[in-house]
């Protein structure tokens, strides 16, 4: 029993072999996915406790590509909001025998809470301001598919640090290739502690100097609904933290912009810059189907006799 | 009730000065002599070879859940729980439902514990009315009926003026002011202590300067109306810092840690397990070891459990819902003795102290020694016979620790209030 909650208990290469995986299930430029039936008759719940479009779509679509059946539950639609506890809710769901559940939740160590009391393997779809592993996964594979090597790549991640998962998982990833990672900020949303995270973290508060010579820009989504009060004043986050076309010279020319998505345009970064060349957002969500793809394999068929044994 | 006669101990009594092997005299509920070959007629002798003989400890700081809450815990059994620990008083926070702000509530519980308790409860009064820090409780009817002290506990006074009021006030009744030092704005939504392992985690930070800059604003309160204040569970190295400043000047200030707060740290915890999650949150190695410091150097009185129980399911959530705080009566002298004397930090009979006469002096409660004429609270320990915790078959009702299954070296062996035995291991 092994699920996935975050990148940081992985091996690096845990990380490289799920990456080198995910390669086999990518298809060309405007082809559809193809099936397969490599976990055919395996079953896996998509519990979101929080909205997302992409991550669960992408799951959902991922399974089902590799031949389980999918079942995705949304806390608003089921017992939760009738007042059922979080144990509960899993409980009742792991009687019904999945192979493995994907969750994602507002709360930081909801799965890893779970997965000491359940024996079904738990797979984080996201876990409040902790960990979202297959984003850093997708990304990763996305940065690769450019022609770029992970090892002595120069990343800048710029927006809420503080509140983000995203920004979490890729340090842990990109760490572990020995990437020199900037963590750009207002200081309120970049807490100090973030340069112990990980070998080759760096901060700063000036997003040119953090887009100096990037190989990578990461621009994250401003969390309003995780700041519990105003970290920066009103109006002043665009003209300061925002990405525009005029950054990217500060870049190296083949700089690649990537985002977790949802975008807000005009609130962290320009129209301009989200639909130039430059932009890998499209590649990432791509990439989600194909690396979650190998994610399940992985997740999965380690699972056969137990599975059997149900 | 016959005469009691505890042979051979080594009695440790360090508001008289006496440390030696003897025996300790019990008749009618009060100690009658301590002394080498006491033999008084027809009592019933305990033996007390090897073992040390001390005041009954004294718990200020401890949370019954009675009334309102008696799923968690009840005055009977926090009573029980503690007697398991060794202690014969404790002082439970005003935290209730209803909080214990007025006469009645205050007479209700000394009531309760009179029928149900098998230890001393000396409660502690509301500053507030409701702890809602709107406007002072009936602070003077509650010292007449029984309250030894006031503090909104887990809610603190957020207002300075209306705190000084109630250090004025308190003043007047000689009632210490006991505070749970947290600036609500700094603390807000945070669930654990501010730092590496924080955002490491994902989890909102409770800052060691929301500590800080209340201790500081209480201790400039202190010496601008002379009340006597405490600090509750102190656990950051600025408030230590502070707090020993205060005593420099000569400021009627005290404190008292927990023992969690001497042993345990936000990187040890075990990541997400709400056994681990208290306010104040385990906090830095360093605020840690300041801790321990001011044990030993002073800063710091008394050691105080903020024994916290929750049931079961309150516990097994996702941590940022569960609620914050742990048990705690039954391990805090297995763990002072590992963290204090057995690391040669301090002797026994300052360890005794901070267990005894100053608990008991900061409270002015008349307990606390052995000396003769007092009432007969003793509590008998080993600071060598190896036990092993096991939470299921705690007095508690509750089982939130993150101390299940651990060792220890020492520990109480019987527990005496007014003459009695009420726990023997």
């Amino acid at each position: 029993m092994k699920g996935l909650l975050g990148i940081e208990d992985l091996t690096r290469d845990e990380v490289q072999a799920i990456l080198d995986r995910a390669r086999h299930f990518q298809v060309g430029p405007g082809q559809r996915f193809r099936k397969f039936d490599l976990l055919k008759g395996r079953m896996v719940v998509n519990l979101f406790f929080e909205n997302s479009t992409r991550t669960r779509t992408s799951f959902e679509l991922a399974a089902k590509g590799l031949g389980a059946d999918a079942v995705s539950i949304t806390a608003q639609a089921s017992s939760v909001a009738k007042g059922e506890s979080l144990v509960d809710t899993l409980n009742t769901l792991g009687a019904m025998r999945p192979d493995a559940i994907i969750m994602r939740h507002s709360a930081s160590g909801a799965p890893h809470f779970l997965q000491r009391h359940l024996g079904i393997p738990i797979i984080n779809a996201g876990d409040g301001t902790h960990e979202h592993p297959t984003q850093a996964l997708l990304d990763a594979r996305t940065i690769l598919d450019r022609g770029k090597q992970l090892e002595g790549l120069r990343v800048a991640i710029i927006g809420d640090i503080a509140h983000s998962r995203v920004a979490r998982s890729n340090v842990f990833l990109l760490a572990k290739y020995g990437a020199d990672i900037v963590l750009c900020g207002p200081a309120s949303l970049l807490p100090p502690e973030l340069k112990q995270l990980a070998p080759g973290v760096t901060l700063t508060t000036d997003m040119d100097e953090a887009i100096r010579n990037a190989d990578v820009i990461m621009m994250l989504r401003v969390q309003l609904e995780r700041q519990h009060e105003a970290a920066f004043p009103a109006g002043e986050y665009f003209p300061f933290y925002g990405l525009r076309l005029e950054h990217l010279k500060l870049a190296k020319a083949d700089v690649i912009v990537m985002h977790p998505g949802p975008i807000n345009r005009g609130r962290e970064i320009s129209s301009e810059v989200a639909d130039s060349q430059r932009s890998a957002i499209l590649n990432q969500v791509e990439n989600g189907i194909s690396v979650r793809m190998a994610v399940l394999e992985r997740v999965l068929s380690g699972e056969q006799n137990a599975g059997a044994a149900h | 009730m016959p005469a009691l006669l505890i042979k051979n101990g080594r009695v440790i009594d360090p508001a008289s000065g006496h440390d030696a092997v003897a025996d300790v005299w019990i008749e009618d509920g009060v100690i009658r002599g301590v002394g080498p070959n006491l033999s008084p007629g027809g009592a019933e002798v305990f033996d007390a070879s090897g073992l040390i003989v001390a005041p009954g400890f004294i718990d200020m700081h401890v949370h019954l859940r009675e009334p309102g809450f008696e799923h968690s815990e009840s005055i009977e059994s926090g009573a029980r729980a503690a007697a398991a620990g060794g202690f014969t008083s404790i002082c439970p926070m005003p935290n209730t439902a209803p909080v214990n702000d007025s006469p009645t509530v205050t007479t209700y519980i000394i009531e309760k514990a009179r029928r149900h308790a098998v230890v001393n409860v000396f409660p502690i009064g509301a500053i507030t009315r409701g702890s809602k820090g709107e406007e002072l409780a009936a602070i003077g009817s509650m010292r007449q009926a029984g309250a030894v002290a006031i503090s909104d506990d887990g809610r603190p006074v957020m207002n300075a003026q209306l705190m000084r009021r109630a250090m004025e006030f308190a003043r007047s009744f000689h009632m210490p002011v006991i505070n749970h030092c947290e600036d609500l704005h700094l603390s807000a939504g945070g669930d654990m202590h501010e730092g590496v392992e924080s955002v490491r985690l994902g989890l909102r930070g409770i800052p060691g300067s929301s500590e800080d800059v209340m201790v500081a604003r209480d201790i400039l309160l202190a010496e601008v109306t002379g009340a006597r204040y405490h600090v509750a569970h102190i656990s950051s190295r600025h408030s230590v810092e502070m707090v020993a400043y205060a005593k420099l000047k000569g400021l009627p200030v005290t404190s008292e840690a927990t023992p969690h707060h001497l042993t345990l740290t936000d990187a040890g915890m075990i990541p997400y397990d709400s056994n681990y999650k208290m306010k104040p949150p385990l906090r830095s190695s360093s605020d840690v070891n300041a801790v321990v410091e001011g044990v030993v150097t002073g800063a710091i009185d008394a050691i105080a459990t903020d024994h916290a129980p929750h049931a079961g399911s309150e516990k097994m959530q996702e941590f940022e819902k569960c609620p914050f705080g742990i048990i705690g009566l039954e391990t805090a002298l297995g763990i002072a003795l590992e963290c204090l004397l057995h690391s040669g930090k301090i002797n026994l009979n300052r360890l005794v102290e901070l267990f005894t006469i100053n608990p008991a002096r900061i409270l002015g409660l008349e307990r606390g020694t052995l000396a003769p004429g007092t009432t007969a609270d003793v509590t008998i320990f080993s600071t060598e016979q190896q036990w092993t915790y096991d939470v299921n078959k705690s007095f508690s009702k509750s089982r939130n620790t993150p101390f299940d299954g651990a060792s220890f070296r020492g520990g109480p062996v019987a527990t005496i209030v007014a003459g009695q035995i009420v726990w023997k291991a």
